[in-house]
């Protein structure tokens, strides 16, 4: 029975990377060391009924199954024929086959966007203007004695994130792990993390901008005048204060709950703000708390080939970028791309009614491991390999650390990974024959 | 493909050539003595080069892409559409991977070295170096204030350091030690720095000076092809040419493995400073090069400023945190855990700054008074001092005092005062300018087949349309800076890859890395304690640690035999 130590979870951010699975007859039989998600996600590869594992075309108004060619071929047809076609999807796949679809974009003159789009797109929108202080979480593991968590709740999002990271784990500088460091949570309601909290801070619903301002304030000198400040007493913001002045290293991850309430982007840039003026005083740092496990890799790979870390316009033939026109709902409900392919991604069921609508009206290529609302009114369905687990590749973890994700098992028959279709479709789009490359060990 | 040069004007320093007349030929991607049914390539009147060799730009990597992502606004100056050849590419001080190649080539180079790889993040160096074309490429690779070494170092153990500097290189698929403000990057883990080489690191208990001379003797025992490179400590502080001098007599006494120095120290035209405060800042680069010239042991590379908008980004992380404390432009961070603490703020080098100006002049100053050309490397640690498509007017300066005249005079009085620029004649001529791009930074990698075009060395090549006999480069030196620009043509492994400056071929180049092995007892002693460590430590597991051979373009692995137990 093989087993394979060292194994990539290809789920959330956190990328555990000591995962041991046994596989037996091309089936995983256990998991080892995952949490309840990532065990959840090996498993499913199991489970072929809930798999695509045919490509289709729809025909007369229903898709049936055809050769992988045909589906290739036609949504070749699809994407050459548009004048503007929108790529979108990218954070659950592997590096290789997002730097193949920029090159795909780029050749197409479309737009190229990813769910950055809609979780920290707010938070890069900060970091170009006010940077970003930060490190990888064994830096956290093996010196950080406050850990906040503000906006995230991590016993639920990313399971592990405590125990690997942060809270729990023994480091270098904190030999006793939990009892050497202290965890503040602040969020609008007391979640699962925040009870175990040394302490909670229950800051009002939309107010955490102002939290931030007092924040600073206390921490650069100044003193509050108000009582209260989004629901936070003065005294409590001042020991808070405090508190980060007074540590010895501070780390300060942020969820959702900062990057998408009210002041997004502003947030973030005052969060930003906050850490660099606490460096006056102390070390600290800060991280976005990233969901999907590979959506730092699209940004870092963008990056590095176009300048830009999501939603980029290739239509003048060079990279153009201005979250507002050229991020994947703006186009779409502007109504401005007449052709669109969506890779590991269920942009039907999360985007905003508009940019579905549009969606369901122009022809969709989607590429998926499952069946999704959006694979179901695609007009191209391309069945794919699980990056992680049936395909090898790069994912960044949410501190940027890269890792090269294992194959545990082979895919369903004839299942190829996202980045040979992707090179398939490409060269088909250039009118190349395709270039096969043996599969990348 | 087999090519002839026809009757170039040849400058080839390492052979002792210096603008003769004559054919190179080419075969098989390597140069030789003599050539049939060639193609031909007519060459005269034009000056003939072997491709150039970058030694220290920041071009691949985390906080390269730090850079790019966090400045959106550098991006458009400086655009090349996609072509049927090329890609889509863009940036000015942080040009994308694609970018990057193609300016190189433009340019006559046909190598690079990128400066600082944490090892934790080579994967992304690697992926990043996959990514550019037309260049052979490889890593520096930063030690200089990682916990294994400070730690075999502090017990005395250099055995065992250099048998983990080998086993770094090697799963790091890195070139050469790299050295960057020794014990700094661990204090700024706390959000401090150190200030002298007897300033001890927090925890560590050991200094500076132990770290330099310890990574020395790994070095030597290693026999690796290029010395240490080191960023010394306290980077563009006023009155650090003390600690610069000091640090260059580390090297006093230890003999090189082969033949190269012992140490190259890295962008000096950051660590030459005189004064006591930023108004009384002067230069120093005199004292400097006056040391540089006395020693046979150190040379240097310059990290010339060019007047501009850039983006500074070392693995000097205390440093660009007080950079972007005296600017108040935005900074960027990251701690490296077990490893070095990399950091990136935007930065404006304004002609009328009095500190810029001497900064400015401090990088010529180095150039001209130090005597051989092949200790004194062109470099603009791009981008911090500039982007690296500056060096044509960086060439064009030193081989014309004219124009250093000309411009001074557009440059704030300090650049006059408080330097010795404008004292000094020397103008460099071609046979010099091939020293300090390609020679220089060929010999002291030690890349026996690159830098010259001796038979049996790598077909690359540089073409510049400038007629030695026609052209005054101390008057003419618009037109060379113009010329050094774009080549007439830049052959890479015996292929023409551009012509008439433009893109005509693109390639793939060798990603250079060293295999050093060492004795295997100790090999297995360092495992145990690799296995300890990574176990309670690092954030990742031992076996997901070392670069796997698949995201290396043409993986070219430099064997190594060394004198380790
Ligand atoms: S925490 Fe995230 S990466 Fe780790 S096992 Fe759970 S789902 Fe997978
Ligand atoms: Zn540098």
């Amino acid at each position: 029975m093989p087993r394979y130590t060292d194994v990539i979870c290809s789920f959330c951010g956190t990328l555990c990377d000591d995962i041991e699975v046994s596989v037996e007859d091309n089936r995983i039989v256990d998991v080892k060391h995952a949490c309840r998600i990532g065990t959840a996600k090996f498993l499913s590869s199991n489970d072929l009924e809930h798999r695509l594992l045919k490509p289709m075309v729809r025909k007369n108004g229903k898709l049936v199954e055809v050769s992988l060619e045909e589906a290739i071929e036609r949504a070749a047809e699809i994407l050459k024929n548009a004048v503007k076609p929108l790529l979108y999807g990218w954070s659950s796949t592997c590096c290789e086959a997002q730097s193949v679809g920029i090159e795909l974009a780029e050749e197409l003159g479309g737009v190229i966007d990813a769910t950055v789009t809609v979780c920290h797109g707010p938070s890069v929108l900060a970091v170009h203007d006010a940077g970003y202080p930060g490190c990888t979480l064994g830096e956290v593991k093996n010196r950080a004695d406050l850990i906040i968590y503000w906006g995230s709740n991590p016993m639920h999002g990313h399971p592990r994130h405590l125990s690997r990271y942060s809270i729990f784990p023994r480091g270098y500088f904190r030999e006793r792990g939990q009892s050497d460091r202290e965890l503040i949570v602040i969020d609008v309601r007391k979640t699962d993390t925040a009870k175990i909290a040394n302490k909670f801070v229950r800051v009002n619903y939309g107010e955490d901008y102002e939290l931030i301002s007092a924040l600073r304030k206390v921490v650069n000198g100044g003193e509050l005048r108000e009582e209260s400040v989004a629901g936070v007493p003065k005294e409590e913001i001042i020991a808070l204060a405090e508190k980060m002045m007074n540590c010895q290293f501070g780390v300060l991850f942020f969820g959702m709950g900062l990057t998408q309430s009210y002041g997004r982007h502003r947030n973030i840039d005052n969060a930003i703000c906050l850490v660099r003026d606490l460096n006056v005083h102390t070390k600290f740092v800060m991280q976005p708390m990233r969901g999907h496990y590979n959506v730092v890799g699209f940004s870092e790979v963008l990056g590095w080939q176009a300048g830009f870390p999501y939603a980029v316009d290739f239509g003048r033939g060079f990279a153009w970028y201005n979250p507002g026109e050229t991020t994947a709902n703006d186009v779409l409900q502007r109504g401005e791309c007449d052709a669109a392919l969506v890779i590991a991604s269920d942009p039907v069921s999360h985007f905003p009614r508009k940019s579905v609508e549009h969606l369901a009206k122009i022809p969709l290529v989607a590429i998926d491991i499952h069946p999704t609302p959006t694979t179901q009114i695609a007009d191209v369905v391309i069945p794919s390999a699980i990056a992680g687990i049936e395909a090898e590749g790069t994912a960044y973890r949410m501190d940027s650390v890269p890792l090269r994700l294992r194959k545990v098992k082979e895919p369903p028959e004839g299942v190829l990974s996202d980045e040979e279709i992707m090179r398939r479709l490409l060269a088909k789009v250039r009118g190349e024959a395709p270039k096969l490359e043996v599969e990348a060990r | 493909m087999r090519l002839i040069l026809r009757n170039g004007f040849v400058y080839d320093p390492l052979n002792g050539i210096n603008g003769e007349k004559m054919d190179i030929c080419i075969e098989n991607g390597k140069i030789v003595e003599d050539v049939k049914d060639a193609k031909v390539i007519d060459c005269s009147g034009k000056v003939v080069m072997p491709g150039g060799v970058e030694i220290h730009s920041h071009i691949a990597g985390g906080k390269v892409n730090t850079g790019r992502i966090m400045r959106p606004e550098d991006h458009l100056k400086n655009v090349m559409p996609k072509t049927r050849l090329t890609r889509a590419a863009n940036g000015y001080s942080t040009p994308s991977t694609f970018l990057t190649g193609y300016l190189y080539a433009k340019l006559g180079y046909t190598t690079a070295f990128t400066a600082a790889m944490p090892p934790l993040m080579a994967r992304h160096t690697h992926e990043e170096l996959h990514d550019i074309p037309m260049l052979d490429k490889g890593a520096l690779t930063l030690m200089g204030n990682n916990w294994f070494v400070m730690r075999y170092l502090k017990r005395g153990d250099v055995e065992l350091a250099a048998a983990f500097a080998a086993w770094l290189l090697r799963a790091a698929k890195g070139y050469a030690i790299k050295v960057v403000n020794p014990g700094g990057g661990e204090a700024w883990g706390w959000g401090r720095d150190v200030r002298n080489l007897d300033d001890p690191v927090p925890h560590f208990d050991i200094t500076p000076r132990e770290i330099i001379t310890g990574l020395t003797r790994v070095n030597e025992m290693l026999s690796l092809p290029h010395s240490i490179h080191l960023h010394a400590n306290n980077l563009g502080r006023v009155g650090n040419y003390l600690t610069t001098l000091e640090t260059m007599e580390l090297a006093n006494g230890t003999k090189p493995a082969r033949e190269r120095q012992v140490v190259q120290l890295t962008h000096v035209q950051f660590h030459s400073y005189g004064g006591d405060s930023w108004r009384t800042f002067a230069s120093e680069a005199e004292s400097i090069a006056k040391a540089v010239n006395s020693k046979d042991n150190v040379i240097v590379d310059v990290g010339q400023v060019v007047f501009g908008d850039t983006t500074t980004m070392t693995a000097d992380g205390p440093m660009e945190y007080y950079l972007s404390s005296l600017t108040g432009l935005k900074w960027s961070n990251r701690n490296i855990e077990l490893e070095t603490s990399p950091g990136v703020t935007p930065f404006i080098y304004s002609k009328r700054s009095p500190v810029a100006a001497v900064q400015w002049a401090i990088g010529l100053e180095l150039a001209l008074h130090i005597k051989d050309p092949l200790k004194v490397l062109l470099t603009t640690d791009h981008p911090n001092g500039a982007p690296f498509f500056r060096y044509p007017t960086i060439i064009a300066w030193l081989m014309s005092s004219r124009y250093r005249e000309e411009t001074m005079k557009e440059v704030h009085g300090a650049a006059q005062r408080n330097t010795t620029l404008a004292t000094i004649d020397r103008e460099y001529d071609f046979y010099e300018i091939a020293a300090v791009t390609r020679a220089g930074q060929a010999k002291s990698l030690g890349l026996a087949e690159k830098g010259h075009l001796g038979a049996g060395a790598d077909a690359d090549v540089a073409v510049y349309d400038i007629n030695p006999e026609e052209v005054d480069p101390s008057r003419d030196y618009k037109l060379v800076e113009e010329r050094f620009s774009a080549t007439s043509y830049t052959i890479k492994d015996g292929e023409i890859v551009v012509k008439d400056g433009e893109i005509v071929k693109v390639v793939n180049g060798r990603t250079l890395y060293v295999d050093a092995k060492v004795d295997s007892e100790l090999e297995r002693e360092l495992e145990r304690d690799l296995d300890y460590y990574f176990k309670r430590f690092y954030s990742v597991n031992l076996a997901n640690y070392p670069v796997q051979e698949v995201y290396l373009t043409r993986p070219t692995p430099i064997e190594v035999k060394t004198n380790v137990r």
